[in-house]
């Protein structure tokens, strides 16, 4: 049994690159073609004239090397919006652009509040899915090509093969590769002989998985398309005791993809009945939220009968085809508010919106239908904060220290003036529009400003009215949804998931068998194998592929058992290089260390 | 939901005795990695050893590129002897060994890394019921906040390597780099990040939870490794181009290069790692996202954390096409392989701590 033993492992990618430039005159069709990726072509400069550049372009662009510098600029172009706020949540933007005022016009210019829908973000994934189709349609072609025709004839030199394999027997050629083509083919190789050589090829999977794994992005693309323009959803915050019925006028705010108008929305509706918090009593995380669940009753159709059911975070309720899902939830103080002619001029349940995770929340009860003593129109308003549990200290003021209702207080400023609701600019009735309006001072200077208690009531100064805080509601928010595209898009994602999976833990590969009379009697086994990647795992096949031949053809005893490898060096012979990196120079013999 | 279900401060404190037993543990294994790389070099037997396969290997240079003695005879009957298989170098094999590991084939210094791995499997034990007794403490998953998660991580990379080390793999080269991230790992947990065991808060129960989040554990510990062998391929890869160029590389740095595997090795294990969990890392996103589409009603929102680990993706697919375009391979891919981590280890640190989300319950 001849014996050659020349080098460690390999590198799976440079493997297949010395297959398909640095050895293609050697080893032939043999090492072509192991896989479909697109030779590099970016050195070729453009032909002549309009048609010859763009051909050179649309190279450049469908080349690995600039899908490469896409994916590079797409993963930094993502970065702005996940550091700058972006408008999907216009309170931080607001809140942004009032803290800085000199950046605010040049970020709004690039785009830096919506990066994700902004013409340069655009510009990049739009491009690199250009460049992936124009990558995977000659790919998916020339896969087609490679699995319709056979497996390359077995090349001359099998000895230049990463692995290699050789022994003598006394079975005759045709015997040899016939057991080969039944071992290849136990071995689930696509197996075609020609004369005594044996030719297989095994893990085409590998390349037909990465080719669906492109695809899949794609898929995945169409699918956040499908999602923007076909999806829908709608905010809506209701005090407990109200209902909502799925009308465009009772959404605070609305937001339909391009295919998907207010005209579509479902007829359907719920009322909230109550809503049952509870927080951690003790411990370091003190006033976190254990359950938050909304208790309502819900309804489909102009007039369905109302069926009880709850939403709490995780768990969203269908509705009519529709999501309902659990967003916040807070407190509504419930106010009576008298003008100074003593009319009842407001009354109702204000939601305050929570500021912190203890639950000081804050809010504006804006009052527009008041009268001054005189009869005419005085708007009021009030602004302040509500703490479930008041407490008080120097720094922070007051403010909660337990989001429950164990010792609740509402702290008012009292204003007066014109709310400037009759501009017809729609209002936040969160904020208080106070460039129109006064703040109410005590005969003393001081701003009138009041700690309330349920029942307690607030007399404002010159008989301007008061404010009495009647008591407390609940309320919860919550978001409607419609949604499109997530069965594509799960779909896509799991087929990216399995085609990735395919493309990088199948070995697409190759062995080939030769049996030829060695001219003395004996027959020549040899036999060489090719990888798309990794050769350290194709020598091991081709070991027990060897073995496995042995009952067949047993290979005889070897007349030189145990060739120095100068010999080896001979049997293989003039073996060039392929890289001229310094690296590849043999190691200095003065160097230990590179053997170390 | 069990919400009203007492937390078991026993099992919490026993908890936090594992952790820190599983520290100074580490940290013998810490010192003992470092005795073998201390000892390992300077030995006599080492460069004896090391002239030796420097001699084979000069011979087989003279043949190819490279020549790796690596026989492998295995089989049943005399007759059935496994023919033995010539393997020839590729392009980017330079024909350096890999190098004899921290010990630098001295017997003592084996001694002391054979003792590092055995200090490592009783601290990794520790940890490891110091993770389990936290999740009994809570009777949940335990990587609700920032603690659990870096306990956890840690756990798992340690777990990683010793599952290679079990399945013979020569990766005690990385036991001295990982020791002491562990160490400072779950200095910092203890230290910064530490929070008493508690119940969830709503967002978080789900059996999401469980899928999402372990497999974002398995592979940030995966991709750590991964990390770590590029790193080194970095620095092995300077000291071969240096080598080969004929400067000599004498001294301490050149000592410690020489033990460590070759360049062609050290890039061969990163990329294996990174290709591993991959998939999984593609796998984490989209639990993440079904997990989203149950809670907010959006599969994908660009909230910070989504933002980074598409990042995160989108890096790693840059680096295993790198990995497959000319010009790309080698140092360039690597520095992509570790800003990649870079962005992932952002996405944990950074993103909890700095940016605010809907993915801020890290309890910081
Ligand atoms: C949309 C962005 C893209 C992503 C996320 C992506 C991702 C990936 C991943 C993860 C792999 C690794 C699988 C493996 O190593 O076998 C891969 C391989 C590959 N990709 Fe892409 N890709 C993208 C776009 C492209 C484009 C535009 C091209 C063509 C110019 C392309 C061509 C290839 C090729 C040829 C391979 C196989 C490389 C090999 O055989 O090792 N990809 N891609």
């Amino acid at each position: 049994m001849s014996i050659t033993q020349k080098s460690g492992g390999g590198d799976e990618a440079a493997t297949a690159t010395n297959a398909a430039d640095g050895e293609s005159e050697e080893l032939g069709a043999a090492g072509a073609q192991l896989s479909t990726q697109p030779a590099d072509t970016l050195a070729q400069t453009p032909g002549l004239g309009v048609v010859g550049w763009l051909r050179w372009m649309w190279r450049q662009l469908t080349s690995m090397r600039v899908a490469l510098i896409l994916l590079f600029m797409l993963s930094l172009a993502a970065i702005p919006g996940s550091l700058i706020p972006q408008h999907s949540d216009q309170l931080k933007v607001d809140a942004f652009q009032q803290k800085h005022p000199t950046i605010t016009p040049l970020y709004e210019r690039l785009g830096m509040f919506h990066v994700y829908s902004s013409p340069w973000f655009s510009a990049i994934y739009i491009l690199l899915f250009v460049s992936l189709a124009g990558c995977i349609v000659p790919r998916t072609w020339q896969f087609v090509g490679q699995l319709r025709s056979r497996p390359p004839a077995t090349p001359r030199h099998l000895t230049r093969l990463p692995a290699y394999s050789t022994w003598r027997t006394d079975a005759t050629p045709e015997q040899v590769s016939a057991a080969a083509e039944r071992a290849l083919r136990g071995r689930r190789f696509r197996v075609s002989t020609t004369g005594t050589s044996v030719a297989g090829e095994k893990g085409y999977l590998r390349e037909a998985g990465n080719l669906m794994f492109h695809v899949a992005l794609f898929g995945l693309l169409i699918a956040f398309a499908a999602t923007s323009l076909e999806g829908a959803q709608g905010g809506k915050l209701i005090v407990e005791g109200d209902g909502f019925t799925n009308n465009p006028t009772q959404y605070d705010d609305f937001s339909g993809g391009t295919l998907y108008g207010k005209s579509d929305l479902q007829p359907f509706g719920f009322s909230l009945d109550s809503f049952d918090a509870t927080y951690a009593t003790s411990g370091p995380e003190r006033g976190s939220g254990r359950t938050f669940r909304a208790n309502i009753h819900y309804w489909t159709g102009p007039d369905g009968k109302p069926t009880k059911g709850e939403i709490s975070v995780n768990h969203p309720l269908s509705i009519g085809g529709e999501k309902v899902y659990l967003i916040s939830h807070g407190y509504a103080p419930v106010v009576t508010v008298k003008d100074a002619r003593g009319n009842v001029a407001y009354q109702g349940a204000v939601p305050f919106l929570p500021q912190d995770t203890l639950g000081t929340a804050t809010g504006v009860v804006k009052v527009p239908d008041a009268l001054d003593k005189n009869g005419k129109p005085d708007e009021m308003a009030f602004r302040g904060i509500f703490t479930p549990t008041f407490a008080l200290d120097k720094v922070r003021g007051p403010h909660s220290s337990f989001p429950a209702l164990d010792y609740p207080a509402l702290i008012l400023n009292a204003y007066h003036g014109d709310l400037g609701i009759d501009a017809g600019l729609p209002q936040n009735v969160y904020q208080l529009d106070t460039t129109h309006m006064t703040q109410l001072k005590e005969p003393d200077g001081e701003l009138v400003s009041k700690a309330l208690k349920p029942g307690d009531t607030m007399t404002l100064p010159d008989g301007r009215g008061s404010l009495r805080f009647d008591g407390i509601k609940t309320w919860a928010s919550f978001t409607v949804s419609h949604q499109a595209g997530n069965e594509a898009a799960l779909v896509s994602g799991a087929a990216a998931i399995l085609g990735l999976m395919g493309s990088l833990f199948i070995q697409r590969r190759r062995i080939w068998v030769r049996a030829v009379p060695s001219g003395d009697g004996d027959t020549l086994v040899e036999m060489g194998g090719l990888g798309r990647s990794e050769s350290a795992r194709i020598a091991d096949e081709i070991g027990d592929v060897a073995l496995q031949l042995q009952p067949d053809a047993p290979a005889k005893p070897d007349p030189d058992p145990d060739p120095d490898p100068d010999e080896a060096d001979a049997a293989t012979g003039d073996v060039p290089a392929p890289d001229s990196r310094p690296g590849d120079s043999a190691p200095q013999p003065a160097d230990e260390g590179a053997r170390a | 939901m069990n919400i009203a279900a007492a937390v078991n401060e026993n099992f919490a404190n026993y908890s936090n005795y594992l952790i820190r037993s599983a520290m100074f543990v580490y940290a013998l294994a810490f010192l003992g990695h470092l005795a073998e790389w201390v000892f390992g070099g300077r030995s006599k037997v080492a460069v004896q050893s090391a002239a030796l396969i420097g001699e084979s290997g000069e011979e087989g240079a003279a043949a190819a590129p490279a020549a790796a003695v690596k026989v492998t005879t295995r089989g049943g009957t005399a007759t059935l002897t496994r023919p033995k298989v010539v393997t020839r170098a590729s392009a980017s094999d330079r024909g350096i060994a890999d190098g004899p590991g921290a010990a630098g084939g001295s017997e003592k210094g084996d001694l002391y890394g054979r003792i590092a791995v055995s200090f490592t499997v009783l601290a990794w034990l520790l940890h490891f019921g110091g993770v389990a007794l936290r999740a009994a403490s809570v009777q949940r998953a335990p990587w609700g906040n920032m603690y659990e998660f870096s306990t956890t991580f840690g756990m798992v990379a340690v777990g990683a390597y010793l599952l290679l080390l079990a399945l013979k793999k020569d990766v005690r080269w990385i036991g001295l780099f990982l020791t002491t991230t562990v160490l400072l790992d779950l200095g910092l947990a203890l230290s910064v990040l530490y929070t008493s065991s508690d119940q969830l808060v709503p967002a978080l129960h789900s059996y999401w939870l469980w899928i999402h989040v372990s497999c974002a554990i398995i592979s940030g510990a995966v991709f750590y490794l991964a990390a770590v062998g590029s790193l080194l391929y970095l620095f092995r890869d300077h000291f071969e181009v240096a080598l080969t160029a004929g400067r000599a590389q004498d001294g301490r740095w050149g000592d410690i290069m020489r033990r460590l595997p070759s360049a062609a090795t050290l890039d061969k294990f990163a990329y294996r790692m990174n290709a591993l969990v991959f998939p999984l890392w593609t796998f984490t996103i989209i639990a993440g996202a079904i997990w989203a589409q149950a809670a907010w009603g959006h599969y994908w929102e660009w909230d910070p954390k989504e933002t980074w680990s598409f990042i995160t993706w989108v890096a790693y697919a840059g680096y295993l096409h790198a990995r497959a375009t000319a010009g790309w391979k080698g140092r360039k891919a690597a520095y992509l392989a570790l800003a990649a981590f870079a962005c992932f280890l952002f996405n944990y640190y950074g993103v909890n701590i700095f940016v605010t989300g809907k993915h801020s319950y890290a309890g910081v």
